[in-house]
């Protein structure tokens, strides 16, 4: 990817806390996201990193604390103007828009005024990064495989020209070679400014791909730090490897 | 034979009133996961819109479209600005619920006030072409009807190109594919919701006077609208307005043909039949997605 090298901006989560009715998904939550960084979150089943991925995109409205983006206060901006103001997500599932095209789908991501002005450009980035799809352009994305559908939903968030790309387990349900393929999309997009926040199961991707990573357990965030530090760090261990691997 | 062919042509002619009246129900569910059993009396309003124009400022018959359209949109923008805005708010189940209840209050205050303004006689509207019939292989063709079958079936044209061509039809289906996918596209889907409304109400307004000028209207004509269009969303499922249209044909031609075998009073059942049988064999319907 050459050219269009974002400005870069900081995402800055502050004793979040949301809830889907009584239950309550994250409890107080504090991290942040650099301009330009690769974040994991890591964490078992039901420790909150959809919710918070949720949050931040503005599909549920926190009910404590504050979601900084960029210096303006994000907390209570509606879900279509935070795509408008640079953050994207890839939500778990893909949740492509079955119906209709790969390139419906892609000119749908582009919708806000801003996005729409790039569309062109923004197409033929997303075609240079994942080649596949611009072969499949006239098919339905439902005919597509898991993976080339995975790359469709990237492509969708990448046609918003976000400044941050949160990603929910986009290599679930995905064969490794098309798995390997998005993770290095992820490493070429970042390479031009664009920040990444990535919820992913395989840990051990995960933290070679990323700076930093957080650790979230039953909606908290129980450790932090670089890759390396939390391939060592007790917590992570026990939470991926097993009870054994901590005694080792 | 003959007789049949003729009852069968004339299904076909309301058929196609049946597909456009589906076609704005269908829409308006299908996005905002809304049932407006209030649909009818939309269409009932369209007639009566249709009747002023035509029977106040001598407008043809026909020709009130061009008024009786931008003023359905108008009255879908204040309706959900003032009653079906609020229903989208709750959870999808929620919603259903809530519109059924805001929807038969709405129908029960729009015949409250058809009654009030036009009294509950029925009326028609004269067009100076009105007794035109053609003639093919010795069926009786009413020219008024084959007209309103060929505007309604361009209205529905219309409708389709406008959901696949126009920027915000894009964001109108795709919010009825999936709303929060649509929200991380960027797709402000209230908007995308007034729209799909303020559509569907237009539909109704043209379906309307398309059924006042080809048959006639009352202020009680709305609730058997509402069924019939239901019907045919069913038949037709959800997604493909030329399948609604094709729908809307099918129902007309059944219609028909159980009136000619089984006498007059059967027309009404089929519709009932053709609902139970759908959703036990084919519950996302003929074409639905």
């Amino acid at each position: 990817m050459t050219g269009g090298d974002v400005t870069p901006a900081r995402l800055e989560v502050a004793d979040v806390e949301a809830a889907y009715g009584d239950l309550r998904a994250v409890v107080g939550v504090t991290l942040s996201v650099g301009g330009g960084e690769i974040v994991a979150l890591l964490g078992p089943n039901g420790a909150g990193k959809s919710t918070l991925l949720r949050t931040v995109a503005g599909l549920l409205r926190p009910r404590a604390g504050t979601i900084r983006w960029d210096g303006e206060d994000l907390t209570r901006v509606d879900a279509h103007r935070i795509v408008e103001r640079g953050i994207a997500l890839v939500p778990e599932g893909r949740r492509l828009f079955g119906g209709m095209t790969v390139a419906e789908n892609l000119e749908l991501g582009a919708f806000a005024p801003r996005a729409r002005a790039t569309r062109a450009a923004s197409l033929e980035r997303v075609f240079a990064l994942f080649p596949v799809l611009a072969e499949r352009r006239r098919q339905r994305v439902a005919a597509l495989s898991g993976g080339q559908q995975q790359m469709v939903a990237v492509g969708r968030a990448l046609m918003a020209n976000p400044r941050l790309l949160m990603l929910d387990e986009p290599s679930l349900g995905i064969a490794p070679q098309l798995v390997r393929a998005i993770l290095e999309a992820l490493v070429t997009i970042n390479a031009t400014g664009v920040g990444i926040l990535l919820v992913e199961q395989n840990v051990q991707a995960a933290l070679a791909l990323a700076h930093r990573g957080y650790l979230l357990e039953t909606g908290r965030v129980v450790a932090q730090g670089t890759g390396a530090e939390l391939l060592r760090d007790p917590h992570v261990r026990r939470a991926y490897l097993g009870p054994l691997a901590v005694r080792a | 034979m003959s007789v049949l062919a003729q009852q069968l042509v004339l299904g076909l002619l309301i058929g196609g009133l049946y597909g456009l009246a589906a076609a704005g129900l269908s829409l308006v569910f299908g996005v905002l996961k809304v049932l407006n059993v209030a649909h009818g009396e939309l269409i009932m309003l369209g007639g009566y819109g249709a009747f002023w124009l035509v029977a106040l400022l001598g407008l043809d018959a026909f020709a009130s479209l061009a008024l009786v359209i931008p003023g359905a949109l108008l009255l879908g923008v204040v309706l959900y600005a003032a009653l079906f805005g609020f229903v989208v708010r709750a959870d999808e189940e929620t919603r259903v619920k809530n519109s059924l209840l805001i929807g038969f209050g709405l129908a029960l205050a729009l015949h409250a006030l058809a009654v009030r303004l036009w009294t509950a006689d029925e009326r028609s509207v004269p067009t100076p072409y009105g007794g035109g019939v053609f003639t093919v292989a010795g069926i009786a063709i009413p020219a008024v009807r084959l007209l309103s079958l060929l505007l309604a079936f361009a209205l529905i044209l219309t409708l389709e190109l406008l959901l696949t061509r126009w920027r915000w039809g894009q964001a109108i289906r795709a919010t009825a594919e999936d709303w929060e996918a649509a929200l991380l596209a960027g797709i402000d889907v209230r908007r995308a919701y007034l729209l799909a409304f303020a559509l569907g109400t237009a539909l109704a307004g043209a379906a309307g006077t398309l059924v006042t000028v080809a048959y006639s209207v009352s202020p009680s004509i709305g609730l058997e609208w509402t069924l019939k269009a239901l019907i045919v969303v069913v038949l037709a499922g959800l997604g493909s307005v030329l399948g609604t249209f094709v729908g809307g044909l099918v129902l007309g031609v059944a219609e028909a043909a159980s009136a000619a075998a089984f006498g007059g009073p059967y027309r009404e059942v089929v519709g009932l039949v053709i609902f139970v049988v759908v959703l036990l064999v084919r519950p996302r319907g003929l074409f639905g997605r």
